[in-house]
């Protein structure tokens, strides 16, 4: 390993810039002649839009316009879409009503978009916008999911009768339904997955600009995923064809999923700019409109049942699960609580039947979509605490039940779809308990209760699949687009080297990872390596990140393309050397001839390639090389998180104690960041566990917790410092042999910690977020 | 409107606001330093924390107006030309920055509390000293290490020059 290369801990090539506060996030972006745009939101949850009046708006200081839905369908400015069609095991495809980036007829959530002020200063936006007068026609809302498809609820879409957008399954029915016939015993569960909302640091912002002369539109937006961005508003929403319409993401501010989507506000945006003649248009969230706009996550409602034979092995796991995808079906929203939750139910067990049935269903709040784990942080939670209190009324202890059931030989397919392809999970779990001295608990709870403190140990076994994914299965499964990766290398004539990628970094550190790949295969320092990313005019189409996705299949891409680089050099270099091409070797940066001292600098080599003075015959001049690379499997990082609480029960408040989490994801690029990940998982994770949560009255559907006073993010003492480490199994399905651990922590983390809570207090089960108000009730009896 | 005038990094700027500007529009859109963020509504995350007369303020929880002629250090004016701050270094270090949001208020929030504890800063501590700064990515766990790092280093240099 070199210093810059793979496996070293280097510092971050973006730091700098971020550290003296010159980063450049799309908010920072002020064009010429900019103006700034303020939305009128609907107050209600449910009503329909009797009139609007915008006139006093219109006359109002600064004011631009003032367009509304009417305006927007007048242009014939298409809906956004959901890009995941799932089928309903009847073979009916999804129910989606339309999702129009201004609601014209009918608001379906409190914040819905009714009307957008532009105005030449924000404050001028925001007065005018209190004077826009919308009339509506209050109608009752449906919150609760599981109300939802009662009959006589009230309906958020014409098209989808019952709120029901899809009845989908997956798994075998009669298997499943045989083994828990014949099971020693069944253990059941009611579990609810909580609402949450991502809060990227950074708010959602876009900026539209509208270029007359060329009839051209630029965007520069949060965007995880730029290229899918302009193909969605070129293609589905209709602003412009795809060569006139540029996206760019500059620097981002954390994404966690709710940067992926597709939103109303970037649509108006760039459609407002052309309506004004050119002049662009910004617009930025405030942290309450980005609680009442940007997707938000899980939302689960799930029955399920696991039986057991009378050696304590797992026969069969029956679930049916209600998901919430709120008022509007978000571009993933159907394949998250399907292909991204439901595969991954038999977890790190060798589960002979699965089946699970799942509901999705419209309600008045704000659209659902992936959050940082997607699926995968519902399925594992249910898993492991349906593990976790099957030990306990099974009287076997949560290690060994595990250990008796998890899979010890791979390949693996599972009943679920998922074939694992690596992973030993004996490795990762004695790590995690050594590393907790889990035989030693015993004595810290006799301490802890000698101070009058209840202490409690969980464990968490997770599995997940990321890499996302294998182009032809997911398109079989029902999506929309390829989710494949792009990359191309450019050598310049002295030898530095951009990286044009599709993946895009949002704090992920992509500038140095994908350096320091370069820097193995070519010894070029990392300081002239250049990674591109972010830009639709610069880079090549490509998929953008999310899924844990850009080092498994954004590197692999990057590897495809460095095959190519390096065949040219080394041809070049044997015709240079008058040697043959198969003794040509790359090492530190120079091409040599085996076994001999002959050798040339990659920089003169790339030099030679661009004077093309003297090249082999026939040999095209350059050297920069494409690829586009399509993985063949999911990849499968797992881990085992151990939890260690204490709890007050004076005050009901959970204190960790320690957390250790010990992952498997294949070969590592850079363990600092590896770790970085891992921890701002687990803090989300554990936010989740005792701190988030999305609320809303079911009366009124108003938002409860639409700031940071009213919703609780983790902060640095809400959290511990964590210890973190790695078992190692190669993933054999892409060249690096790597997993991807942006979401591991996420998943693995909220189940750990209730089950560290329910043991500590010794109760079954307690709902998220466990609040001390919560925990404080269920020690008392008055749950 | 108000016309104002402070000091912004040793800099004097002037400008003409609405009396309800906030400090950090002033800072970003009239000095047109962007570095300062804007993460909430409520005062809640501190991604806009500068120093006013030296000490950490949230700048989105002060008028413009009411930093008229007061001396303000943002982000933009920590590092000394080339010489990053022990801080700024720190975070680098220990990898104390993912998506880089935070991290202007985070870094400036950092000064200021080893300004206050010197190399008396424990773990607990600085914890507890972060209350007011929210970070979505890093889970904390490596900004606490750097702010201990710098402090340290800090009280090293300190001591060295005394
Ligand atoms: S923007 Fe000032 S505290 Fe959030
Ligand atoms: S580094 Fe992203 S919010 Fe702190």
């Amino acid at each position: 390993m070199g210093v810059e290369g793979i496996g070293a801990r280097v510092t971050r090539k973006e730091d700098k810039r971020f550290i003296t506060g010159k980063g450049r996030y799309t908010d920072d972006i002020a064009l010429k002649d900019m103006t700034q745009a303020v939305f009128v939101r609907s107050p209600h949850a449910h009503a329909k839009i009797l009139s609007i009046d915008v006139s006093k708006a219109k006359a109002a200081p600064g004011v631009v316009d003032v367009l509304t839905g009417a305006d927007l369908a007048g242009d014939k400015i298409g809906g956004l879409i959901c890009g995941w069609m799932i089928h309903s095991k009847d073979g009916t495809p999804m129910k989606a009503g339309a999702h129009p980036a201004i609601a014209f007829d009918k608001v379906r959530h409190v914040g819905d978009q009714v009307a957008v002020v532009i105005a030449e200063t924000k404050n001028q936006a925001r007065d005018a916008a209190e004077l826009v007068e919308v009339e509506y026609e209050v109608l009752p809302a449906i919150i609760d999911l599981a109300g939802a498809t009662a009959p006589g609820a009230p309906q958020v879409h014409a098209e989808a009768p019952n709120n029901l957008i899809y009845d989908w399954e997956i798994g075998d029915k009669a298997a499943t339904d045989a083994a828990l016939a014949s099971a020693a015993r069944i253990v059941t569960m009611d579990i609810v997955n909580n609402r949450l909302s991502p809060n990227p640091m950074e708010p959602r912002s876009a900026i539209g600009s509208y270029d007359e002369a060329e009839e051209h539109f630029t965007l520069y937006n949060t965007t995880q995923n730029p290229h899918v961005a302009r193909l969605v508003l070129s293609a589905f929403v209709g602003i412009a064809p795809e060569h006139k319409l540029r996206v760019v993401a500059p620097d981002v501010g954390g994404g966690f999923g709710a940067k992926i989507f597709i939103y109303p506000e970037e649509t108006v945006a760039l459609w407002a700019s052309k309506r004004i003649g050119g002049r662009p248009v910004k617009w930025t969230a405030d942290r309450t409109e980005a609680f009442l706009t940007d997707c938000h996550g899980r939302d689960h409602v799930t029955h399920a049942e696991m039986g057991f034979d009378a050696n304590n092995k797992i026969v069969g796991f029956r679930v049916h699960t209600i998901a919430n995808l709120g008022a509007y079906m978000s571009t993933f929203s159907s394949s998250v609580p399907t292909y991204l939750y439901a595969t991954l139910l038999s977890g790190q067990y060798d589960i002979p039947a699965i089946h699970a049935n799942v509901e999705a269903v419209y309600t008045n709040t704000v659209p659902v979509d992936a959050y940082r784990g997607a699926g995968r942080p519902e399925a594992t939670y249910l898993l492991e605490r349906m593990m976790e209190t099957a030990a306990r009324e099974l009287g076997e202890d949560p290690v060994e039940l595990r250990r008796k059931n998890f899979i010890t030989s791979f390949p693996h397919q599972t009943p679920v779809i998922m074939c694992y392809d690596a992973g030993d999970y004996e490795a990762h779990m004695s790590k995690a308990l050594e590393a907790s001295d889990y035989a030693g608990f015993a004595a810290r709870k006799a301490e802890s209760a000698a101070r009058g403190k209840l202490r409690g140990i969980g464990l968490s076994c997770y599995i997940e699949a990321c890499g996302i994914a294998p182009s032809q299965a997911v398109g079989s499964l029902g999506a929309g687009v390829g989710l494949w990766e792009s990359a191309e290398v450019r050598v310049n004539p002295v030898g530095s080297i951009e990286i044009l990628t599709g993946s895009h970094s949002h704090g992920q550190g992509h500038e140095t990872t994908f350096a320091q790949l370069v820097n193995e295969r070519l010894g070029v320092g990392i300081n002239n390596i250049q990674i591109v990313h972010g830009d639709t005019d610069k880079v090549q189409f490509g998929m953008g990140t999310y899924g844990s996705r850009s080092g498994a299949v954004g590197m692999s891409a990057i590897v495809k393309a460095l095959d190519k680089v390096e065949a040219k050099a080394k041809k070049i270099a044997a015709h240079l050397m008058e040697a043959s091409e198969a003794d040509i070797v790359i090492e530190n940066g120079e091409l040599k001839v085996a076994g001999t001292d002959k050798k040339l600098p990659f920089f003169q080599v790339a030099l030679a390639a661009y004077t093309a003075h003297n090249l082999p015959a026939g040999m095209e001049p350059g050297l920069k090389e494409g690829a586009f690379y399509d993985p063949s499997n999911f990849t499968f990082p797992s881990g085992t998180y151990v939890c260690e609480v204490e709890v007050d029960p004076e005050t009901g408040k959970v204190e960790i104690m320690q957390f250790v989490a010990a992952d498997d994801f294949g070969n590592i690029i850079n363990p600092m960041i590896v770790e970085g990940q891992v921890h701002g998982g687990l803090a989300q994770g554990i936010g989740q566990a005792l701190l988030e949560g999305v609320s809303y009255d079911t009366e009124s559907g108003q938002l409860l917790t639409g700031s940071y006073m009213d919703y609780t993010m983790p902060r640095a003492d809400d959290v511990p410092s964590f210890n973190v480490m790695h078992t190692k199994t190669v993933c054999p399905g892409n060249p690096l042999g790597m997993k991807g651990c942006g979401e591991a922590g996420a998943i693995g983390s909220p189940p750990a910690v209730i089950n560290a809570i329910t043991n500590a207090i010794g109760v079954r089960d307690i709902s998220m977020p466990a609040t001390p108000a919560k925990v404080w009730a269920a020690i008392h009896g008055n749950a | 409107m108000a016309s104002i005038s402070m000091t912004v990094n040793g800099k004097s700027v002037t400008g003409t606001v609405e009396d309800r500007t906030l400090l950090v529009n002033f800072i970003r859109e009239n000095v047109g330093l962007t570095g300062t963020h804007v993460g909430c509504d409520t005062s809640q995350c501190g991604a806009c924390v500068v120093h006013v007369d030296g000490i950490a303020v949230k700048s989105c929880t002060m008028l413009a107006v009411q930093a008229d002629g007061r001396s303000v250090t943002t982000i933009e004016g920590l590092a000394s030309g080339d010489q990053l701050h022990p801080v700024q270094a720190a975070f680098r270090e220990h990898h104390g920055l993912q998506c880089g949001f935070c991290t202007p208020g985070m870094i400036m929030a950092a000064v200021d509390m080893i300004n206050r504890y010197g190399a008396n800063l424990d773990e607990a501590t600085i914890r507890h000293e972060l209350e007011g700064n929210i970070c979505r990515c890093t889970g904390y766990h490596n900004i606490v290490k750097a702010i201990q790092a710098a402090a340290n280093e800090m009280a090293g240099l300190t001591q060295a020059a005394e």
